[in-house]
């Protein structure tokens, strides 16, 4: 009895002793500052940075590989937080990004050329003719950007197109490279006139596909502050470093300028109306 | 003695007896030719003309960009009146150039006329053969000229000239072979000529008996080339499954004939470039077979490259009432076109029209794990799980059971119980896996 307890006791100071060692040996030194900023990302492992997750990013934001700011989702408050983990400084960016789809062609308003009966992606819709609808450049509604959003951000309205809710929305910009179509653009959160359109085709063939698309009349470039909207290939672009009042929006002939309310249901309304008052 | 077939495959209803028995006949030059630009895999050739422009017959109206790319000639003489965007039949819409032709059909100079083809070297021939435009004419449309230009590294010791036409409907091939088999054996002893090689099969599936005897009364007093009778099965004639049946050799995944050493040609083709070499004529129109239940009178038509469908759907008694579903292609590996403003290219070898009856809408299911697919897969892939990781989106894992060696043939889909659209699967991994490449650089 007593030689079991002996020997056991010898054995167990014997393990110790071993593991004490071990621990000094093989010790894997942890920056305190890795995990204080693995706290402070969002912690979604969306992989919208480039890198496979959260702690990975940590890391290399601990050694100085990464910028502070190198998450999108976080945005500003998440890079303030680490600049001061870090005891650096942060300016910041000046607001965060959302991202808009450019299309405001529903099923309503948009023609469609042929009856699509395949895979319900965009990606496999766009291998046949581009999809179905008539203007080459309009959403195809199949939800690509819905699946590949981490944060459930965009919703498939019934009228056949994708709506970014800009609360949601994180700016991963995972939705911006899936689209097939490359109509999800990033926009500044607090700009509230859009142009819902991305054709590039000239104005009678537009007409022809779409009662909401961009004409290329112009009227809007002229409407705005100098510089504000530009055309490109026939596409009113707007620059969204510059303000723009939202009275322009009426000088649209084809309701493409939206302007956005605080509350989202009514840009949904003003898209599924497809503009006409 | 009869071949043994490759694995897997299938036995769709062929419908061929539809044209089979139709003689080719010249269609009458339309009113308007809408001419591609890019009727080539590879590179898209350059455009050289602009509205306002006469063409003659034969002149180049697109030239070659890159090795990987042919030129393009106008059908006929007359007036190019636009360039603007028509829908392609291979499921794209791309820039084509509209012309009216002039009624004269003058050929451009140095255009039809004959040579003599006996002392030219391989080298000239290739050269011929490039300047003609010549492409893969079964429907991948390659360019023809790189495919006669292996490194030096692999040596062709067999030449494949493929009269199999196992798609359903189609009786392009077998029509040519059947009316013109003195021009497609000199095209194709052009082909052993610039190869060097000493064996050529020409190789036609047995649903063609009088096709496989007139190419073995023209091949009869040729040394080195013989007419092989294969069993009809589907994709027979795609090009690794052929040259499995017929040597034996495998294709490794991802390689070409080439490494096998096997050149594969089709009949078309080779008679294209008998065209070409001894008479100087650009690939401007190929036979085109105009099938299906859904059209009046099934034809062979002679076609010039350009020519709308609308066109030769009229030249055929027009459509019948109910007719749903136009293929460019057969029902197979075929294209259904949206707009019968599509125009035959130098890939098209028919398009078939099909009723409503005949065209049913479905809802695909989830995949059942039944097997069937791996079963006729000829590409020993697993389609079923290859389905599956796409519909996950994980195309790393659809690239690791090897979605890039799919040839899209269908059997899969075709014999899915789920009525699950597997090719449709397996293209949109492919475009994905592009992608990703293209973003790795």
């Amino acid at each position: 009895m007593l030689t079991a307890i002996l020997s056991l006791a010898a054995l167990a100071l014997l393990a110790s002793f071993g593991l004490a060692i071990a621990a000094r040996v093989f010790a894997v030194h942890v920056d305190p500052k890795v995990e204080e900023i693995e706290e402070a990302l969002p912690g979604a492992n969306c992989g919208a940075c480039g890198l496979p997750g959260c702690s990975e990013l940590a890391k290399r934001i601990a050694e100085g590989k990464a910028e502070i700011d190198a998450c999108p989702v976080g945005g500003e408050s998440v890079a303030r937080a680490i600049a001061s983990i870090m005891d650096l400084s942060y300016a910041g960016t000046g607001g965060r990004s959302v991202a808009l789809v450019m299309c405001g062609g529903n099923d309503q308003v948009a023609a469609k050329r042929f009856y699509y009966n395949g895979i319900y992606d965009c990606t496999s819709a766009a291998l046949l003719f581009g999809g179905d609808k008539a203007c080459s450049y309009g959403c195809l509604g199949l939800r690509t950007c819905a699946g590949v959003c981490p944060f459930g951000a965009i919703d498939m309205l019934p009228s056949g197109l994708a709506l970014v809710n800009p609360d949601v929305c994180t700016g991963c910009t995972k939705c911006v490279s899936a689209c097939p179509k490359g109509i999800i653009k990033m926009v500044p959160a607090d700009r509230l006139v859009h142009i819902l359109c991305s054709s590039h085709d000239k104005g009678g063939k537009v007409r022809k596909t779409c009662k909401v698309g961009c004409i290329g009349c112009q009227r809007c470039v002229k409407e705005a502050p100098e510089g504000a909207i530009s055309m490109d290939e026939n596409l009113a672009v707007i620059d969204y470093r510059l303000e723009i009042p939202p009275d322009v929006a009426e000088s649209c002939p084809m309701n493409t300028i939206v302007v956005q309310g605080g509350d989202v249901g009514e840009t949904v309304t003003k898209v599924a109306a497809g503009g006409e008052e | 003695m009869p071949l043994r077939s490759f694995f897997g495959g299938v036995h769709p209803i062929y419908n061929k007896e539809l044209a089979s028995g139709a003689a080719v006949e010249e269609m009458p030059l339309p009113k308007r030719l809408v001419v591609h630009f890019t009727q080539n895999l590879g590179a898209p050739p350059e455009p050289l003309v602009k509205k306002g422009d006469a063409v003659k017959k034969g002149q180049v109206i697109a030239e070659a960009r890159g090795f990987v790319s042919v030129p393009v000639h106008a059908p006929t003489s007359g007036m190019v009146k636009s360039v603007d965007v028509f829908p392609h039949p291979v499921g794209t819409d791309l820039p084509a150039a509209v012309i009216e032709p002039d009624g004269s059909d003058e050929w451009a100079a140095e255009c039809n006329v004959e040579r003599d083809s006996t002392g030219l070297d391989g080298e000239a021939i290739k050269q011929i053969v490039f300047e003609a435009g010549l492409v893969g004419m079964g429907g991948a449309a390659f360019p023809t000229h790189v495919k006669l230009s292996p490194p030096e590294n692999k040596p062709i010791d067999l030449l494949i000239i493929n009269g199999a036409e196992c798609e359903p409907y189609l009786t392009a091939d077998h029509r040519l072979m059947l009316e013109r088999p003195a021009g497609i054996m000199e095209g194709a002893m052009l082909f052993a000529r610039v190869l060097n090689v000493s064996e050529t099969i020409v190789a036609i599936e047995k649903n063609k008996p009088e096709s496989i005897e007139a190419m073995r009364a023209a091949a009869a007093e040729r040394e080195g080339v013989r007419v092989e009778a294969l069993d009809v099965v589907y994709p027979q004639g795609a090009e690794k499954q052929l040259i499995f049946t017929l040597t034996r050799r495998r294709v490794p995944a991802g390689g070409l004939p080439m490494d096998v050493g096997v050149l594969v040609q089709n009949v078309g083709t080779a008679y294209a470039a008998y065209e070409a070499v001894r008479f100087s004529r650009p690939l401007i129109e190929r036979i085109v077979t105009v099938t299906g239940s859904g059209i009046k009178q099934p034809a062979n038509l002679l076609t010039r490259i350009g020519t709308t469908f609308q066109d030769l759907i009229t030249q055929c008694g027009g459509l019948v009432n109910d007719t749903g579903k136009v293929i460019s292609g057969g029902p197979m590996m075929g294209v259904a076109q949206y707009s019968l403003d599509a125009s035959v290219t130098k890939g098209t070898s028919g398009i078939v029209l099909l009723r409503r009856a005949e065209i049913p809408q479905f809802v695909s299911d989830a995949c059942i794990r039944c097997g069937r697919c791996v079963r006729v897969c000829p590409m020993t892939l697993n389609p079923s799980a290859l389905s599956i990781f796409i519909e996950r989106m994980d195309f790393d894992q659809a690239a690791e059971y090897n979605a890039n060696d799919c040839i899209e043939c269908g059997c899969c889909a075709y014999v899915c119980p789920s009525r699950r659209p597997m090719v449709h699967h397996f293209r949109r991994a492919k475009a994905e896996l592009r992608k990703a490449a293209r973003k790795a650089g």
